[in-house]
């Protein structure tokens, strides 16, 4: 369970955002829609402490970001925006990478590792060099070695970029599949379908602030319109930087 | 801590894999360097022997016109080539290579030396040509015995006593050793082994900063529960691996081939066997965690992997500049001058290679504020690894 509230940051005169208020539950899947810029990847980085916001706090299972990130850490599990492999170490040599440095034994991470590459279909590939990775089969990787420590929680910055079709079947899949398993699954994006077609809850942000949330029924029936993308539209005042 | 390992394991084993960071670490830098030092040592050994054995070659111009010089000068050991130049062919002669010396005789000289006035002669010669200087000096000193040979002679004639013309006597002692002569040699050597040194931990450092933010690798690791320092730590370690590997290569690879060398005739005696190799080791390793923590730094200040090959080329030749200095200032060890680093490791590594005594404390000074030095830096990046701005 991911609580924020209140967070604000700055990077010098711009705010990137302020007051940022958000809940993500476990069992579902929270998207965080909003246009480029809007201050996703912000609030992002900040709940899985690579920034600390000058204000406000945010609890993972109750652990606050701000004061033990080292400890948040350990309960998340995350695919940054540039999700970048080791091009020398194989596919399977990067995820189990991420198993030492989450401070699995051996056995545990090794055991793990096939486990994922099962579960992401990455048996082709793994043995593989990944600097000879496809654009999908990296992306895979870089998800793998995200929950090789079986987070609780999983936060995603726009997970479908650059990745053709039957990769973003594959990872919907695999949200879908965390979130039936229990997990809280938090993805930011700016195609309003895709966050429409997987969300249980929707975050909507725009210009460094929370513009409305919740279920997309109750965003419908809050904006008054029966169709999700007006609904946007009339939230953020335009669709522009949507799709 | 065990993240240090892990992170030090991985960041070992990735660079082993890349052949461009294995090529420049462990093989350009601590083996081409020391063979291109040796040959080129073997060269200028070869061609100092070469001068010295060789007759010095003289042209003469009109040796007619001074029959006993010549055979004074052919006396000495120099062969007198003949030729008829006017001072104009003599110049043109000299400057286009034909003759590296000539003496020139001019037609006032019988009229002159007869008369008991100073016969005129003139020597041509190129001095911005290599070694012809020493051809000169011995030209002048055999004209010089000749001349004060006359001299003597004329005052006999004249019955006065030859000494009143010698009122003081300088004996030249040369107490320099065949190690002290090779100064330049030792000097060249230093600089090698501590260019290799660095060059060993380059790539290392530039991949695991600038290189790890350009491939989008570094936000991800920033998110796994490890504290940022240590993540560097086991960055600057895996350099600090590769730097002294790269030390004991070069070190042994030119104590290797100087053994084919012919040092001895260079003047300089052979005094790099295995002890003195692991010696010169062992001094120069306090240097690699400074080196690793420095370029680490540097490169973690920039925002692309060309940028910071670019910075940390310039880095490379920081450790240079003060033996650049003290060779142009000719310091000698001081136990203040061993505090500075690298400028102490080449002063260690040139007083074991003379074979000199070398006081502990000075070793112990080198030693500790290079390392002590090395501890900070490497506390600086892991300060900066905690910049939010390190993302870029």
């Amino acid at each position: 369970m991911i609580e924020a509230s209140n967070l604000s940051k700055r990077f010098g005169a711009v705010t990137a955002v302020r007051d940022v208020s958000l809940r993500a539950a476990d069992g579902r899947i929270t998207g965080l829609l909003g246009p480029n810029g809007a201050g996703k990847s912000t609030t992002l980085r900040i709940l899985y402490t690579v920034l600390a916001p000058d204000s406000g706090d945010a609890l993972i299972d109750g652990t606050s970001v701000v004061r033990s990130p080292l400890e948040a850490r350990r309960s998340i599990g995350v695919l940054p925006h540039s999700a970048g492999v080791y091009p020398h170490l194989s596919a399977r040599e990067n995820i189990l990478y991420y198993g030492a440095l989450h401070g699995l034994a051996r056995a545990d991470r090794e055991a793990r590792a096939d486990e994922l590459i099962e579960l992401l279909e990455m048996q082709d590939f793994a043995k593989r060099p990944a600097r000879k990775l496809s654009q999908g089969q990296k992306m895979k990787t870089a998800l793998a070695r995200a929950l090789i420590h079986r987070p609780r929680n999983v936060l995603l910055d726009e997970p479908t970029n650059g990745l053709d079709v039957m990769a973003v079947r594959g990872l919907r899949n695999l949200l879908l599949k965390l979130r039936d398993e229990g997990h809280c699954v938090l993805f930011s994006s700016h195609v309003m379908q895709e966050v429409a077609a997987l969300c249980d809850d929707i975050v909507v942000i725009s210009h460094g602030v929370v513009a409305a949330a919740g279920t997309p029924d109750a965003i419908r029936e809050r904006t008054g319109q029966s169709n999700l993308e007006e609904a946007f539209v009339q939230l953020i005042g335009t669709g522009e930087g949507l799709q | 801590m065990r993240a240090i390992f892990t992170v030090f394991g991985k960041e070992f084993r990735e660079n082993l894999r890349d052949r461009r960071t294995l090529f420049s670490a462990l093989v350009f830098g601590p083996l081409f360097s020391p063979l291109l030092f040796a040959v080129a040592l073997a060269l200028m050994i070869q061609r100092g022997d070469t001068q010295n054995d060789k007759p010095l070659q003289l042209a003469v111009s009109h040796t007619e016109r001074a029959p006993n010089l010549i055979s004074k000068l052919v006396e000495y050991g120099i062969t007198v080539q003949p030729v008829t130049y006017d001072d104009d062919d003599a110049r043109k002669a000299v400057q286009e290579r034909r003759h590296k010396l000539v003496l020139m005789i001019p037609d006032s000289y019988g009229e002159q030396f007869t008369s008991a006035r100073p016969a005129p002669l003139a020597l041509y010669s190129d001095s911005s040509e290599r070694f012809v200087e020493r051809d000169v000096q011995r030209t002048k000193g055999i004209l010089a015995a000749y001349s004060s040979n006359i001299a003597r002679l004329r005052m006999m004639a004249r019955g006065l006593d030859p000494m009143v013309l010698a009122p003081v006597a300088v004996h030249d002692v040369d107490v320099s050793t065949p190690a002290s002569r090779s100064v330049l040699a030792l000097g060249t050597m230093s600089t090698i082994i501590l260019l290799t040194l660095l060059m060993g931990g380059l790539y290392l450092a530039i991949d695991a900063t600038a290189g790890e933010r350009e491939r989008g690798s570094l936000e991800s690791l920033l998110t796994v529960p490890v504290r940022r320092e240590h993540l560097i730590y086991g960055k600057i370690l895996a350099a600090c691996a590769y730097m002294a590997l790269s030390l004991a290569l070069s070190v042994t690879a030119l104590a290797f081939l100087l053994r084919f060398v012919g040092l001895e005739s260079f003047g300089m005696s052979v005094n790099f066997g295995p002890l003195t190799a692991l010696k010169v080791i062992l001094v120069t390793l306090p240097l690699v965690p400074l080196g690793a923590s420095l370029m680490t730094i540097v490169a973690a200040y920039t925002r692309s992997y060309r940028e910071a090959q670019t910075y940390l080329g310039l880095v490379l030749l920081v450790p240079t500049l003060p033996l650049v200095f003290a060779a142009a200032l000719g310091l000698q060890p001081t136990l203040g001058l061993m505090a500075i680093p690298s400028l102490g490791q080449h002063f260690l590594i040139t007083s074991l290679l003379k074979d000199e005594a070398i006081p502990l404390i000075h070793v112990a000074l080198s030693v500790g504020v290079t390392l002590g030095l090395g501890l900070a830096l490497a506390a600086v990046a892991g300060r900066l690894y905690h910049r939010e701005a390190l993302l870029g």
